[in-house]
């Protein structure tokens, strides 16, 4: 299927209305949020590729450990790689919007610790790998490295951030996603445009990362 | 009940190593006297929110100091050897122990030093202490999963530091507000979430190094 062409079409499309219809269409005018809303599409989006990536990185890190293949570990690396990008953009989006919406780029709010903690997380995997030179022994570390640090992962993004006081959308009778907060044409676009739009892209770039590190595995076993 | 034994037999080993090595355990304890001098000639007695901070950042260090070594420590061969005598669990499940009973002894030194140089601002004692206990159990228990990864990633002890911290930031955060509780007169509520919470986050690290840990002991 990843061979086929029609979903990096899909994509295109789907990232084209996301930005068309993103910044023409009409939105619900907030208190305080006003336009900025439309980063809805953009920014949240971000947050739903890097935990999807995160999550296709840990079942390919569990393959691994199952049955020592070097492609799942190739798999799992290049995942958590096109993960740790979007969360840089998440974060890069989310602190853009704060300096409007909360009036600093950084104000030490929970979400933003949480998050900026996840991709410290996610980079030292890239720090344990590539201390190791050993190719096998530095794609089981990492494996085992992955799974403990998506177990921590969960907390620190999930958890704590919901238990203390935040100024971020969805907590503390904020607005977020729910029914009075954005109308059913913000809802369109975003479950259907800028979601599956964002995430097909993560994929393709993903798809053509793992067949470079493929290409130079094979090439590497031919020497 | 042989799985308790072993464990048992274990952990009397970790006790008696450090028994026979004591140079490391002092070492350890010099460290923690020395800073907490350093900290006292730098600021004499600070704030209450300071002297909190500073105390958890100092659990850390001395965390990553002394459970470090329990796996670096070990040559290869030695590795090795274990490896042909027992099971991974039993093995990993010692070494936590051990060093969660080591980090507790440690952090109640940090603590008295604490006290003694840093001024005593605490207006609930007991619960500071019940806190500062369980934390150190906590930060030693991923931090000992860690040593076994950094351990087999060529002895490395840097490498300990680079992967724990971002990890610890989460618990380090819970904890601090935790014990800030014990510095107002007024009772917060919330403790015993937080408690649960991070009472579910050991069980989670336990688990899972109980799972991951053969993964890392096979060379």
């Amino acid at each position: 299927m990843l061979r086929r062409n029609w979903w990096k079409i899909l994509s295109f499309l789907l990232l084209l209305y996301t930005f068309t219809a993103g910044f023409l269409g009409n939105v619900p005018a907030k208190p305080i949020l006003n336009e900025t809303i439309r980063n809805l599409y953009f920014h949240v989006a971000m947050w739903f590729g890097m935990m999807i990536f995160f999550i296709v990185s840990l079942l390919y890190s569990l393959k691994y450990l199952r049955h020592n293949n070097p492609v799942h570990d190739i798999r799992a690396v290049e995942f958590a790689r096109t993960g740790i990008v979007f969360g840089s953009l998440g974060l890069l989006t989310g602190s853009i919007w704060a300096r409007w919406a909360w009036g600093a780029f950084w104000s030490n709010d929970p979400k933003q610790i949480g998050a900026a903690v996840a991709l410290l997380i996610y980079l030292a995997y890239f720090v344990l790998r590539n201390s190791l030179t050993d190719r096998d022994k530095s794609a089981r570390i990492s494996a085992v490295y992955n799974v403990f640090a998506f177990a921590m992962l969960f907390p620190t993004i999930w958890i704590i951030p919901r238990m203390v006081e935040s100024l971020h959308p969805g907590g503390m009778g904020n607005p977020a996603l729910d029914t009075n907060d954005i109308d059913s044409r913000m809802r369109v676009i975003f479950w259907f445009g800028a979601i599956p739009g964002w995430t097909l892209l993560g994929l393709w770039i993903t798809n053509l990362r793992t067949r470079i590190q493929l290409l130079s595995l094979n090439q590497e076993s031919n020497v | 009940m042989t799985t308790i034994r072993h464990i048992l037999t274990l952990f009397k080993k970790e006790v008696l190593l450090e028994f026979r090595q004591q140079y490391s355990f002092y070492g350890v304890l010099l460290y923690v006297a020395s800073t907490i001098f350093v900290l006292y000639l730098a600021m004499g007695q600070p704030e209450n929110t300071v002297w909190n901070g500073l105390f958890w950042m100092m659990q850390l260090f001395i965390c990553v100091n002394a459970v470090a070594k329990s796996f670096l420590q070990e040559s290869r061969g030695r590795q090795l050897y274990f490896y042909s005598l027992c099971h991974p669990v039993h093995f990993m499940l010692a070494k936590m122990i051990f060093n969660a009973v080591l980090m507790l002894l440690m952090s109640m030194v940090s603590l008295v030093l604490f006290l003694l140089f840093l001024g005593s601002p605490l207006s609930h004692a007991l619960i500071f202490i019940g806190v500062s206990c369980f934390g150190a159990m906590s930060i030693s228990l991923v931090f000992s999963f860690l040593a076994a990864i950094a351990a087999r990633a060529q002895q490395n002890a840097a490498l300990m530091a680079i992967l724990g911290f971002p990890l610890i930031i989460p618990e380090l955060m819970l904890l601090m507000r935790m014990s800030g509780i014990a510095f107002s007169d007024v009772f917060q509520s919330g403790l015993i979430s937080i408690i649960l919470l991070l009472f579910c986050f050991d069980i989670m690290v336990v688990l899972l190094s109980i799972i991951l840990f053969p993964f890392l002991w096979k060379d």
